[in-house]
């Protein structure tokens, strides 16, 4: 009030461990897509046929950016980089992308630190309509998408639709409904999901390769046809990011700073899920990312969604652009033990030194 | 500035504010006091849009509330949060900073002009000693204070505040009110604010206005409005209780 007039200039944040990069949020994305570049010659050159990062980087800039370069590589190695590993390395870049970036929605959102992009049912209906078209005997390809991809999408967003009309019913307040609602309708779908692998003999390998995550399958065909879902939800997600800074403190206090609480919630759920649906449908279950992608930006960075949504995009595509590569070198495990052995002490680690730095 | 026309709003059955007619003139300052359940913070939702009266209008700046839509309200009126509960490690600073939301460029963000308003804010209200720090650890009082200038980095012409002094020491309460008297009288902002201490309100705001089981019950002039007799009615303590100042500031 009238006492404590210190200025700005006299008590500047503490800074810490973080406190140089806090500030620097385009140099932190800059340095997140160098990471990303170095992943993809990294992620075209690992596999069964070891690729030379320099043949690697020629062959891309030959095909994809119509550079003239003189042939120095077999037409197969052009295939294999062309035809298997871009679309693979790609398809890890955009479904991380789309986790994290649906993880620091739902969390924003939910207010809550414990939200990821499944907590609402999405999971368990991806998983339960990956299994229903496992057990059925029908090889169907709409839009490029196999049937385990296409019901994998659609019992997502099935699911999230069914908690959150179910959730509007309660009595309790719209946040915890959601949540309770959400588990309650997750659990549902679980147990059917138990019932389907019960039932499923001999494929029950194929449910369990999906539910644990993977990219062997990713085609260029797959690839684009999630593109531009993913991407285009995305953009309006970061559109809105002001809508999340809002939440911050609550939706009450939201609604005062003009923020229309019921709408946003709602356009942004449907917008989240839309992108986890989509990464989901490719990937299978993919764990860790979403949760633990959000919370490091905003450890780097602050909490603002202008920044958190934007440098989560870009961790997650390269925090599992890596970690495929990784589950490529160590034999082919598959990709969501990797997010989880290498996520989880790092986030540790992270929480850690924030103790003594940025204040959590 | 804000028009309460024959209001009455009611959770589910039970109606919790009941004929309410309020004037409230811009550049004026305002305190609404009454017991608890009186309909204080009631009245003020129903300003602010947040709740829809059951019948008459509110009117904000002219136009009826319920045509406005959020942000239209949150440019005419800044309503000081009644709780911080963040989610996530938060700056002090960051937080100031979100009372700008209502006039950011929706696609770029703040500009320069939102984070000279936001630092204006830190200073006028004087948290510049907490920034750097995260929100959730600061004391209920000093949460209190950035949430003050929270609503002043709004810069609204009409400001709302719900037992703004709740958390407060008495030397914060004194400068609480000598920053709404110095918005009011210097900035022009309208001040509407719902207090408990009677004394303070009765030095520190020219116009009461005394709710009490959803109906006004006294508005005007603190010696008018708190009378011994109503004192004793409305709040059922004896009057000697309250030591109000001998002339209350007009």
């Amino acid at each position: 009030m009238t006492t404590h007039r210190e200025t700005l200039r006299t008590a500047r944040p503490r800074v810490g461990w973080f406190g140089g990069v806090r500030d620097r949020p385009i140099l932190l994305g800059g340095l997140g897509l160098v990471a990303l570049l170095v992943a993809l010659v990294m992620g075209v050159g690992v596999g069964s046929v070891a690729i030379d990062p320099a043949d690697t980087i020629a062959i891309l800039g030959h095909r994809f950016l119509g550079l003239d370069i003189p042939q120095t590589w077999s037409p197969a190695t052009e295939t294999i980089v062309v035809e298997l590993r871009m679309p693979r390395i790609l398809t890890a870049m955009l479904v991380g992308s789309a986790l994290a970036v649906a993880g620091a929605t739902f969390q924003g959102l939910l207010r809550n630190p414990l939200a990821d992009p499944y907590v609402l049912g999405t999971a368990s209906g991806a998983a339960l309509g990956a299994a229903i078209a496992v057990l059925i005997p029908v090889r169907l390809v709409i839009f490029q998408f196999g049937l385990i991809q296409g019901l994998a999408f659609i019992g997502a967003l099935a699911a999230i639709t069914v908690v959150y009309k179910l959730s509007r019913n309660s009595g309790l307040a719209p946040l915890t409904s959601l949540l309770l609602t959400g588990y309650a309708v997750g659990s549902l779908l679980a147990a059917g999901l138990a019932m389907a692998m019960y039932l499923s003999g001999a494929a029950l390998r194929q449910i369990f390769t999906y539910l644990l995550g993977s990219f062997d399958a990713a085609t260029w065909s797959r690839f684009l046809a999630t593109l531009p879902i993913i991407l285009l939800a995305s953009v309006a997600i970061l559109l809105r990011a002001r809508s999340l800074n809002g939440l911050l403190l609550g939706e009450q206090a939201a609604a005062h700073l003009g923020i229309d609480v019921k709408r946003e919630r709602r356009i942004l759920l449907a917008l989240a899920s839309l992108v986890t649906a989509a990464a989901v449908a490719i990937s299978g279950l993919i764990g860790f990312v979403g949760l633990v992608v959000p919370h490091v930006v905003r450890l780097l960075v602050g909490p603002s969604a202008r920044l958190v949504l934007p440098l989560s995009m870009i961790g997650g595509a390269a925090l599992l652009a890596y970690a495929d590569i990784i589950a490529r070198l160590a034999g082919g495990i598959p990709v969501g033990v990797v997010t989880a052995i290498l996520g989880a002490p790092f986030f540790l680690f992270i929480l850690r030194r924030a103790r003594t730095g940025y204040e959590v | 500035m804000l028009e309460l026309d024959d209001v009455t709003v009611a959770y589910h059955e039970r109606r919790v504010l009941i004929d309410v007619s309020v004037s409230v003139a811009a550049g004026e300052r305002i305190a609404l006091i009454g017991p608890n359940g009186a309909g204080k913070s009631t009245l003020l939702a129903a300003a602010s849009g947040l709740l829809r009266p059951l019948k008459g209008e509110v009117r904000l700046a002219g136009d009826p509330v319920r045509e406005l839509d959020r942000l239209d309200i949150a440019r005419r009126m800044a309503v000081v949060p009644g709780e911080a509960n963040l989610p996530f490690a938060t700056r002090v600073e960051d937080v100031v900073a979100l009372g700008r939301l209502p006039h950011e460029d929706p696609f770029r963000g703040a500009r320069p002009a939102d984070r000279a308003a936001t630092a204006a804010a830190i200073e006028r209200v004087g948290v510049g000693h907490l920034l750097g720090r995260d929100a959730r650890e600061l004391s209920l009082g000093e949460r209190q204070l950035v949430l003050i200038a929270l609503a002043v980095a709004q810069a609204a012409p009409v400001l709302v505040l719900d037992e703004p002094t709740v958390h407060l020491d008495l030397r914060h309460q004194v400068g609480a009110m000598e920053l709404l008297v110095d918005l009011n009288e210097r900035d022009g902002t309208t001040i509407i604010a719902v207090l408990h201490d009677l004394a303070l309100a009765a030095h520190f705001f020219p116009r009461l206005i005394m709710l009490d089981g959803g109906r006004i019950v006294a508005d005007g002039l603190p010696v008018d409005v708190l009378s011994p007799a109503r004192i004793l009615d409305v709040f059922g303590v004896d009057p000697t209780f309250v030591r109000l100042p001998v002339s209350p500031i007009g």
